[in-house]
Order: C-alpha cells, then sequence, then structure tokens
C-alpha cells in the first residue's frame, strides 16, 4: 500500500562541500543513505537521530523538519492525521519509545527553589563539607545507644541492608535486549565510578557485568528472565518491577528476532523466541502476594540485600505505596509518566499514568502521615532532566533520582524515539554489532561519569545556596519550594505555598 | 546423619534459618516435622540436600530453589516451584494455586490436585527443562504463557471431572501439555493451543515422567503407559506477532 504520510524530516547534503567519504552511510543504522555517485537520501528513512551529521567531518549534512505543511486545524492536528494514516495502512497499535513527549505541564518548570540572604547563611560548598551521599534501604523508628564492650556508645539497633550511594543519583532499569550490551558495560562502569548503582531491567545479568554487581541492582520482573539463583546473588539490591512510568499497566515484549546468543543467555530462552512479560506478576494479585514475593527474595538472598518495588505512577498512587511499604519493601521506585522505555504503544505512553512532580508529593505525604515514611526509600524518576529536578525532587520528598532517559543521552542517545525498530545509530538500541561496536563502553562511561560529576556539583551550589551542607536535610523539604502559576489544589498536592508567600 | 527438626510452634525465618544453618554445617538429609504452612520452605538452596516435610507446607515452597529435592508427607499451599531453577519436589498431598510459576528446571510431582493457575510462563533452556506432573486435576488457566517444559495432568482419582480448568494454554508459545483421556472439552482451551492425540513420537517425553511418578507414588508404570492421552502444543510461536505498526 502507498503510505500517505510524508516523511517527517529532510535529509540536505551540501554537495559543494561533501567529499565524497561515505561516512554518513555508514552511519546510519536506518538504511537511509546510498552512495550513488553521491549521497542520495531516502527521506522517508530518516527518523532525525543525526548520527550522520555529527559525524561529517565537513559538516555538510543538515536535518531539517519536512516544511511541507499540512492544512492547518487544531483539532485534526497533524500528528493525528499521521497516525491514522499510518494505522489505516498497517492495521496495527503504533508503537513509540523513550517517554511521553505530549506537552503536559511539567511541575518543576513552575517551582522555583529558595535560597539564603543575611540571616541563615549560606554555605560555600567550595570551601565546606557538603553530603551528597544517602543510603537506599529501610530505616529504623528510632536509634538507640548502649555501652559497647570497650564502654564506649554503640548502636544497639539492628539496621536493615542498606546500599550506599555517593550522589543521590542512579540509573534506571534499562535491560539487556532493550539497549545494548556496550551500553550497559558503560552504565556499570559509571555506576562503579560514581558510587551509585545502573539496574538490569528484566534482562538478566550478562557475565561480562558480574565484576560491577556490587553496583548493579537486579531486577525480578513477571517474565522472570534470566532470574537464577546466582543472578540473586550478585547485585546489591533486588527490585521487583510491577510497573514501569512509560507503560503502567503494561506487559513487555521482546519479539524472538531481537533475542540472539548473547540475549539468549542472559535472559535464559532459547535464541529467537519471544520474550513476553505479562501485564501482571501472575503471583501477585494483591498486597498480600506481594508481601510474598518480597519475602521470599529476602529469604532467598538471606536478608542480606534491600529488596524494593517499581511500580508506575498512577491515580491511586499514594495509597498502594502505603500497601507496599507494609508488604516489607525497602524502597519504592516511583516512575512517573514521563518516564522512558524500549518499546510501548504509543496511546499507552502518551495518555497514561501521573505526572512524577505530584506522585512523589502525594506519596510523601500520605507515608509520613501513616508514620511510615522511615520505613522505605523513595527512588524518583520520569523525565529527571538536570540537577534542578533533582533538588526540586528531593525536596518534595524523594530520597534518591533515577535517570535514564539522562543517561543515554548523556552517551549519545538524540531521542529519535525508535528504540523499538532496533536500528539506533547510535549503538545503544540496538543489538546490530557492527552498530553496537561504534558505542565504546570507556568512552561512554566517561561521559556518565561527567554527567554525574557535573549534578553533583551543581548539587552542592543549590545546597549550599540554602544553607544546607547534606542532601538529606533536604528531602521532604517543601518550605524550600515556591510555585509559579499553579492552581490552589495542585499547591495543595505539592504542599508548596505560591511564590510571594 | 539426619538432622530432625521440630517446626511446632516456630516462625518460618527461624526454621529457614536453621535449615540454611544445617546445611552449612555439612548436612545433606533434613527431617522437618510438625510444619503448619510456614513459608519459602528450601528457598534459595542451592546443594543437593533431601528435605523431608511432614505436615502442610506453606507458601512459596521451593522458590528460586536449585538443586535440593524436597518430599512432602502431606499438601503445600500456593507458590511451589516459584522460578525454580533445578531440583525435585514431590508432594503427597495436594497443591494450592501458582505451583510452577516462571519455572525454569527441575521436577514437581503432586499426586493429588493442583489449584488454578498453575504452570504460568515455564520456559526452558539448553538442558534445563522443567516438568510438572499432577497425579489429580488442575484449575483454570493452566499452562498460561507457557513458553516451554512439559506439563502432565492425569486426572486418577475423580475421572468424571475434567482434567483441567478453562483457559487451558492461554497465550501459550512454547512447551507442550498432555492430559490423561479421550478428548477434553474444546471450552476449556485457549485459543492458542492445538489439541492432538499424542502419539508414538511423544512417548520419549511422556513415558518417562510415567514411569518416575509410578515408581515414586507406587502405581502401576506399565498401566499408566496404556491411556491414551491428549497433547497440547502452541498454535504459533509468536502469539503477538503483528500487533503493531513499526
Ligand atoms: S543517520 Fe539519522 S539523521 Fe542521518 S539519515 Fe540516518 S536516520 Fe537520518
Ligand atoms: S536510544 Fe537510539 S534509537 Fe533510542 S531514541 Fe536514543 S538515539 Fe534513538
Amino acid at each position: 500500500m502507498t503510505s500517505l504520510v510524508l516523511p517527517e524530516f529532510l535529509h540536505r547534503v551540501d554537495h559543494q562541500r561533501c567529499r565524497r567519504c561515505k561516512r554518513c552511510v555508514m552511519s546510519c543504522g536506518f538504511g537511509a543513505l546510498q552512495f550513488l555517485e553521491r549521497v542520495v537520501a531516502d527521506h522517508a528513512k530518516c527518523v532525525g537521530c543525526h548520527r550522520c551529521a555529527t559525524f561529517c567531518p565537513e559538516g555538510a549534512i543538515t536535518i531539517e523538519r519536512n516544511p511541507t505543511a499540512l492544512r492547518y486545524n487544531a483539532h485534526w492536528s497533524e500528528e493525528h492525521r499521521k497516525a491514522i494514516w499510518r494505522q489505516a495502512e498497517s492495521g496495527g497499535m503504533l508503537l513509540s519509545a523513550m517517554g511521553n513527549d505530549k506537552p503536559y505541564p511539567s511541575y518543576f518548570d513552575h517551582l522555583l527553589l529558595d535560597a539564603c540572604q543575611v540571616t541563615n547563611p549560606s554555605i560555600d560548598p567550595l570551601r565546606e563539607p557538603m553530603e551528597l551521599r544517602t543510603y537506599l534501604g529501610s530505616k529504623p523508628e528510632r536509634l538507640e545507644f548502649g555501652a559497647g564492650p570497650d564502654g564506649k556508645p554503640r548502636l544497639t539497633v539492628e539496621l536493615a541492608p542498606q546500599v550506599q550511594l555517593e550522589t543521590p543519583l542512579v540509573f534506571s532499569a534499562m535491560s539487556f535486549g532493550s539497549i545494548s550490551l556496550n551500553a550497559q558495560k558503560a552504565l556499570a562502569m559509571a555506576a562503579e565510578k560514581c558510587g551509585i548503582t545502573m539496574n538490569t531491567g528484566e534482562g538478566g545479568l550478562h557475565k561480562d557485568l558480574y565484576p560491577y554487581s556490587r553496583h548493579v541492582v537486579i531486577q525480578v520482573a513477571s517474565g522472570r528472565f534470566g532470574v537464577s539463583p546466582e543472578y540473586l546473588q550478585q547485585g546489591a539490591a533486588v527490585e521487583i518491577k510491577i510497573g514501569q512510568g512509560a507503560k503502567p499497566g503494561i506487559g513487555g515484549h521482546l519479539p524472538g528476532e531481537k533475542v540472539p546468543h548473547e540475549i539468549s543467555e542472559t535472559r535464559m530462552v532459547p535464541v529467537g523466541t519471544d520474550c513476553l512479560s505479562p501485564a501482571p506478576h501472575h503471583d501477585i494479585y494483591s498486597i498480600e502476594d506481594l508481601a510474598q514475593l518480597i519475602g521470599a527474595l529476602k529469604e532467598a538472598t538471606r536478608y542480606e540485600k534491600p529488596v524494593g518495588v517499581k511500580i508506575a505512577a498512577v491515580h491511586n498512587v499514594a495509597a498502594i505505596a502505603s500497601g507496599i511499604v507494609r508488604a516489607g519493601a525497602d524502597f519504592i521506585f516511583l516512575d512517573g509518566f514521563r518516564g522512558g522505555t524500549g518499546a510501548a504503544p504509543t496511546v499507552i505512553r502518551d495518555h497514561v499514568g501521573l505526572p512524577i512532580e505530584l506522585a512523589v508529593a502525594a506519596v510523601d505525604d500520605r507515608l509520613r502521615r501513616e508514620g511510615i515514611r522511615n520505613r522505605a526509600s523513595l527512588v524518583v524518576a520520569g523525565g529527571i532532566r538536570s540537577s534542578a529536578d533533582v533538588a526540586k525532587a528531593v525536596a518534595l520528598g524523594a530520597d534518591v533520582c533515577a535517570i535514564g532517559t539522562a543517561a543515554l543521552v548523556a552517551m549519545g542517545c538524540h531521542l529519535c524515539q525508535k528504540c523499538y525498530t532496533g536500528n539506533c545509530s547510535w549503538g545503544i538500541a540496538t543489538q546490530r554489532s557492527e552498530l553496537v561496536r561504534r558505542l565504546e563502553p570507556d568512552v561512554a562511561a566517561e561521559r556518565l561519569v561527567n554527567l554525574v560529576r557535573a549534578w553533583s556539583l551543581e548539587l552542592k551550589e543549590i545546597l549550599g545556596a540554602l544553607g544546607l551542607n547534606a542532601i538529606e536535610s533536604l528531602r521532604g523539604s517543601r518550605e524550600r519550594l515556591r510555585a509559579v502559576g499553579l492552581d490552589q489544589t495542585t499547591l495543595d498536592i505539592l504542599g508548596v505555598k505560591p511564590a510571594g508567600r | 546423619m539426619t538432622t530432625e527438626i521440630c517446626a511446632q510452634q516456630m516462625d518460618y525465618r527461624e526454621l529457614n534459618a536453621k535449615v540454611r544453618a544445617a546445611v552449612a554445617g555439612g548436612e545433606r538429609e533434613l527431617v522437618l516435622s510438625q510444619v503448619n504452612g510456614q513459608r519459602y520452605l528450601g528457598v534459595g538452596l542451592t546443594q543437593p540436600v533431601k528435605l523431608s516435610i511432614h505436615g502442610v507446607a506453606g507458601n512459596d515452597l521451593a522458590a528460586f530453589m536449585d538443586g535440593p529435592t524436597l518430599e512432602i508427607w502431606g499438601n503445600a499451599q500456593d507458590g511451589v516451584g516459584n522460578t525454580m531453577n533445578s531440583g525435585r519436589v514431590v508432594i503427597h498431598g495436594s497443591a494450592g494455586d501458582v505451583l510452577g510459576y516462571g519455572m525454569r528446571g527441575g521436577r514437581i510431582l503432586v499426586r493429588g490436585d493442583v489449584g488454578y493457575r498453575v504452570g504460568i510462563h515455564m520456559k526452558s533452556f539448553k538442558r534445563q527443562v522443567p516438568t510438572i506432573v499432577v497425579g489429580g486435576s488442575a484449575g483454570d488457566f493452566l499452562g498460561e504463557y507457557m513458553a516451554g517444559g512439559v506439563l502432565v495432568v492425569l486426572n486418577l482419582w475423580k475421572e468424571e471431572k475434567e482434567p483441567v480448568g478453562r483457559w487451558t494454554g492461554t497465550g501459550m508459545h512454547g512447551g507442550a501439555i498432555y492430559l490423561r483421556g479421550g478428548s477434553v472439552s474444546p471450552d476449556r482451551l485457549g485459543r492458542e493451543v492445538l489439541a492432538a492425540p499424542a502419539g508414538e513420537e511423544d512417548q520419549p517425553v511422556l513415558f518417562p515422567l510415567l514411569d518416575d511418578f509410578a515408581t515414586t507414588f507406587g502405581l502401576e508404570a506399565e498401566e499408566l503407559r496404556r491411556q491414551p492421552f491428549q497433547r497440547l502444543t502452541p498454535t504459533s510461536h509468536r502469539p503477538y506477532g503483528n500487533l503493531y505498526a513499526y
């Protein structure tokens, strides 16, 4: 069937400057470029990933949004019309990748941080110690001390297992399968260097990552792929994945053609089988069932590791979170509706879930009111773009922020949103060896380490300006936030005053 | 030498810690008596130990287990063999729901009935082929999402009943289910399964399982081998292909 959808991008080559090196042709994972005496583009195949333009030694390439205008219609937007054409041509659900890209409000952009002036002086982080270290795990209700054998005071409360993080950041779950092994290696190397964690996602743990296992959170999801006793012994913490912000209530599906040898070994399924992660865990239909799985994982790991639960932020998130804490989770990973994914039905990605800012505020509030906030750490994710977002999320109640999309962007991702095709020109969301090879783990890890370092420095500046010397002092400190342009109900949910008050 | 642990009034954490300590101390055979619903027995054990469990084994028996042999002289509750990797579980009574969820290897033999959602998402990998044999009948959703392994339901005790509940094999995309008897009503089967009489080609898979079951529970192996079986296999290994526009 002829497609009625016009190309989204136009690929332009300045043939005067082009020196015919064909580098761009090789760069393109999507097969959009050919060399027929000169570079010829199939515009329809171009996804705007910018790999070719970035590596053109002559800077001869520009990628333009196709200016051919459809008749303006505020209701029947170009996007709606294109979606209908694509569905009429295929009969299939539209797929997307990365996070919700629709112009819903970003509450982070309506929040401003406080700073000290005159009284309560600010702190200079360049001279004064500034503590970004924090711990993932359940905290005791109170601390009790007694005298040790040497007569000196000693903590007498037994502490639950904790994961020490040098900065309040972790890398979100991205499975081997959704991203390449080189991308996972880079994340693991960077996590080790930064003293934080990466997360296997539901794809098992490749043997190459075993040396980093102290900096790896291992995931147990509904398909239980790669979950073996050996896997459970690896890892600093265990995360039960119930949901993810990009596709709440939706399972995962790695098609068989994306299960080559290495992935099959890691997921422990035969080469070429579909990996279906059912939407629910079929052994979890209630909070009691969840408690049972948490208990089983704690038994299986000898109570040596925190066991947490990842959920998508949805309408009743606060009540759900309360149940999860009561089920014995040591941390909750809360994923907002901007959270990324390797593949999701577009209709779900774009229309389901909650903004993370409201979710974290509601959850923190509820857990505090119930007196159980100490029992679990809150890891907050879903569209964290900068250190400012981190600081605001912490002030709203997060212990730690998780970054997935930001980490990929640091490695080179241009958010073309075509991860599900497996053709990522940047070697990230692909298993094609010629593409994977171009992502050098060392180089990508360095970029990640730099990003974490930069955000950590900025966080210290923010804390210093607030007159604080520890990130944990900012947690849940909503008094240090003010809102611009939000209605009263939203302010109530956020627990934040309007600017000027 | 065998260590005996009396589980009466004992919390599951204490009981499991005792088992682990005994195993770490080199014990290879344990008898647990007066078990009354304690959870997580055998969880995470990776040594080739033998546990004789007397009483009712609690939820998540043998979850994540890798190697041991458990024999339960009584019933077992829900979640037996959750994500089990290898080993053997023999249950002389009946077992509850969600038995063998995500099981990747090893064998579970149940003399009596099993509940709902048994064998969901079982999968096989290389030489690991999980197998479950049920002497009685199974509830709804048997073998849902099944991706590998073998499930056998013998329905030996109440033949007037159907061997399985509804939605058997829904979303199945690998492995095989064998049901003793001529033909199960088609309304019991998921859309993704193909039912056919088991033939000679099934014997190498089926007979060793029947023999094992017969020997374990003192039945006539020859008698079981002579019975008619129906085989359920997936119609496609890609039940959910073709749903998306790329
Ligand atoms: S490399 Fe990316 S931007 Fe360049 S032609 Fe291919 S898809 Fe388009
Ligand atoms: S990971 Fe690759 S395919 Fe996915 S959005 Fe980024 S550049 Fe595109």
